[in-house]
């Protein structure tokens, strides 16, 4: 059969992406450069059985999709730097309540309106710690309207799987740029769906603190029990008890710790034999592979690690990296001023030197820019 | 024999975290018997709050709860109503979440006019932080962040409510316990947004400092201020100047919003 193939614009991939998986909800609120996710669920919703609702904020968008996923829906919502921080008090209710929903951030230029229409990559510690408090979090990061589908798909399965909020961690250029795009069929890629009890609702727990992952039965489905932003016990109900507090905000981070191979996944570009890496995602990491292409055919042994999942952090793979390759430098272009390099220094303690190349220019950090650095390890 | 409310209650979650002399208590007992009397499924029901005082109530019934944040009771109900249309859902707060830091998410469901039941616990003050004032403290009146008396305008939460598109506008009074279970069932049989704004009493954070000698003399002022809608229209604006009228103050039938979206799109689920 033939493939169906699209040339598509990476947030429309996203949305598609997010139809595949069983999404049935979005709720939205529009702003730049993400509107056009929002404009095609609006569209495409209904045509699947869902709903789609743009709210009057982001705080009420984000509650909407923690609402919908708890009346059993699968819910997104995208939004960009400053709908993102807006989005950030409920993203830590979700968090806590381990509700699954996914978020897309489409980063443009901040901070605060900033450069609306310019891309970035300046959210990805707002990704990690924009609502207070200790949490779990994940961050997936696509780099070609292929992977805005493919890592969409991922993202609901880790929600659903994990019961975590999942971030869709893209920038303006990937999601405004169009690509081919396969349109896998029904089947091929796999799709999750959230834990259901198999005890009857008297003897159901939502928050059993001695297992990882709880069932999550829907609103309405028999299983009543009570949710709460409050810390709360195994029956959902408030406590002020420090070691219960402890004890869950420990497990609900330990929870994506311990399944890391299943939730971080990195691309390791010509990585075997390199000395030096380069470290990027998203747009960024576009050009790092080219950088490292043309690096190779001057004879420098260096390799691409390109991270699709940047939370959590893909400590184990570029810790293995370093050490089994001997590793001289380390090359972390950034759209921003400085956000992984800092990640990076901490995995490498001190074994290599890392450099940071930030750049604010709204266009993609360019190839040649990057070959210039790996040269200086060379 | 004796009304049992425990049939609705989690009562191994009881004593409440209500000080002596709240008036939530009514309250909670007169929602009970107007769910009860709907003969309602418990499973197809889910009440959401935000944070304050009145926000602990879900914790106490014996439905699908939900304790959000600040303000955003309604906007969560909204993403679960549309998930689910099937299920009946109430969200209540009080007038600090419903008409300060939840007030855009209040209004924009009233202009939706989605089907969910808004109760609105008005006691006139931020009980939980310590009686600071709320867009519903009356002008004058002190609280710990008005020590010279509180220099605002106040909401009226029934205008509001109109104003904003509500289908469904009643008050009533934690002194009015019939009254306010009648007002509530309404509400619920309401296809719409409906809201019920149930003036309550905070002894310990309104009453003290603004001469209420005890929690008895705020439901007494209740019942001295409340006039029923039949007898308050025959009033004149000046001998209502000061009272408080009670009962359903607008009703009107238009379409909700989950229909109105489902027609529009051409969805039809069967639901």
């Amino acid at each position: 059969m033939a493939k169906n193939v699209q040339f598509m614009m990476g947030n429309h991939a996203v949305a598609e992406g997010a139809l595949y998986a069983g999404c049935r909800f979005y709720g939205g609120y529009p702003i730049t450069p993400s509107t056009e996710i929002a404009e095609r669920m609006a569209e495409r919703l209904p045509q699947v059985g869902g709903r789609f609702i743009q709210m009057e904020d982001e705080i009420a968008a984000m509650a909407s999709v923690i609402g919908a996923s708890l009346a059993g829906a699968k819910a997104l919502t995208a939004t960009s730097g400053p709908g993102f921080s807006l989005k950030q008090e409920n993203l830590g209710f979700a968090a806590l309540c381990e509700i699954p929903v996914v978020i897309v951030d489409v980063m443009r230029g901040g901070p605060s309106t900033g450069m609306p229409t310019g891309p970035s990559q300046s959210d990805v510690m707002q990704a990690k710690w924009g609502t207070h408090g200790d949490h779990p979090i994940i961050a997936v990061t696509p780099a070609s309207v292929q992977e805005q589908f493919n890592e969409t798909v991922r993202a609901f399965n880790l929600a659903e799987k994990y019961r975590c909020p999942v971030l869709v961690l893209t920038d303006a250029i990937i999601g405004q740029m169009m690509e081919s795009l396969v349109i896998p069929e029904p089947g091929e890629l796999e799709v999750i769906d959230r834990l259901q009890p198999d005890c009857p609702p008297e003897e159901y727990l939502p928050y059993d603190m001695d297992k990882d992952i709880n069932p999550m039965p829907a609103f309405g489905s028999g299983y009543r029990y009570h949710v709460t932003g409050l810390h709360h016990d195994e029956t959902g109900f408030p406590t002020n008890d420090p070691v219960l507090h402890t004890k869950n905000t420990k497990r609900l981070i330990e929870k994506l710790e311990k399944n890391y191979d299943d939730i971080v996944k990195v691309e390791e570009f010509y990585c075997d034999d390199a000395d030096i890496l380069v470290f990027a995602i998203g747009v960024t990491a576009r050009s790092a592979k080219d950088a490292v292409l043309q690096a190779r055919e001057q004879g420098i042994k260096v390799g691409l690690v390109r991270p699709l999942t940047i939370w959590p952090f893909p400590d184990k793979h570029l810790d293995k990296l370093i050490s089994a390759n001997n590793v001289k430098g380390i090359v972390v272009p950034e759209m921003n001023l400085g956000q992984m390099k800092f990640e990076v220094e901490r995995v490498a303690k001190g074994r290599c030197e890392v450099e940071g190349l930030y750049s604010l220019m709204l266009d993609p950090i360019l190839p040649s820019e990057i070959l210039e650095k790996i040269r200086r390890f060379a | 024999m004796a009304y049992d409310y425990s049939r609705f209650l989690r009562n191994e979650k009881l004593p409440h975290i209500w000080c002596p002399g709240c008036t939530y208590g009514i309250v909670l007992k007169s929602f009970i018997r107007a769910i009860d009397s709907l003969g309602w499924d418990k499973n197809e029901i889910v009440v959401a709050s935000g944070i304050g005082c009145c926000s602990r109530l879900p914790g106490y019934v014996d439905f699908n709860t939900l304790h959000t944040t600040h303000g955003r009771s309604i906007a969560f109900a909204t993403g679960v109503k549309i998930a689910n249309p099937k299920l009946k859902v109430i969200a209540l707060g009080g007038d600090g979440d419903m008409t300060a830091i939840g007030g855009n998410h209040f209004i924009h469901a009233c202009r939706r006019n989605i089907d969910i039941t808004v109760l609105v616990f008005n006691n006139n003050i931020y009980g939980m932080t310590g009686a600071q004032y709320s867009p519903t403290t009356p002008k004058g009146a002190w609280a710990t962040t008005a020590p010279y008396g509180m220099p605002e305008n106040n909401f009226d939460v029934v205008n509001l409510a109109i104003g904003a598109g509500a289908s469904f506008v009643a008050r009533s009074t934690a002194y009015h316990a019939t009254h306010c279970e009648k007002m509530i069932k309404e509400a619920l049989l309401h296809k719409g947004l409906s809201v019920v704004e149930i003036i309550n009493a905070c002894p310990t954070g309104f009453g003290r400092k603004n001469k209420f000698k005890s929690p008895t003399s705020m439901l007494l002022w209740m019942k001295d201020k409340a006039v029923q809608k039949a007898k308050a229209d025959k009033m004149s604006p000046e001998e209502l100047a000061d009272k408080l009228v009670i009962g359903v103050l607008h009703k009107e039938e238009k379409p909700e919003y989950v229909e109105s979206y489902d027609a529009t799109v051409g969805l039809n689920k069967g639901e």
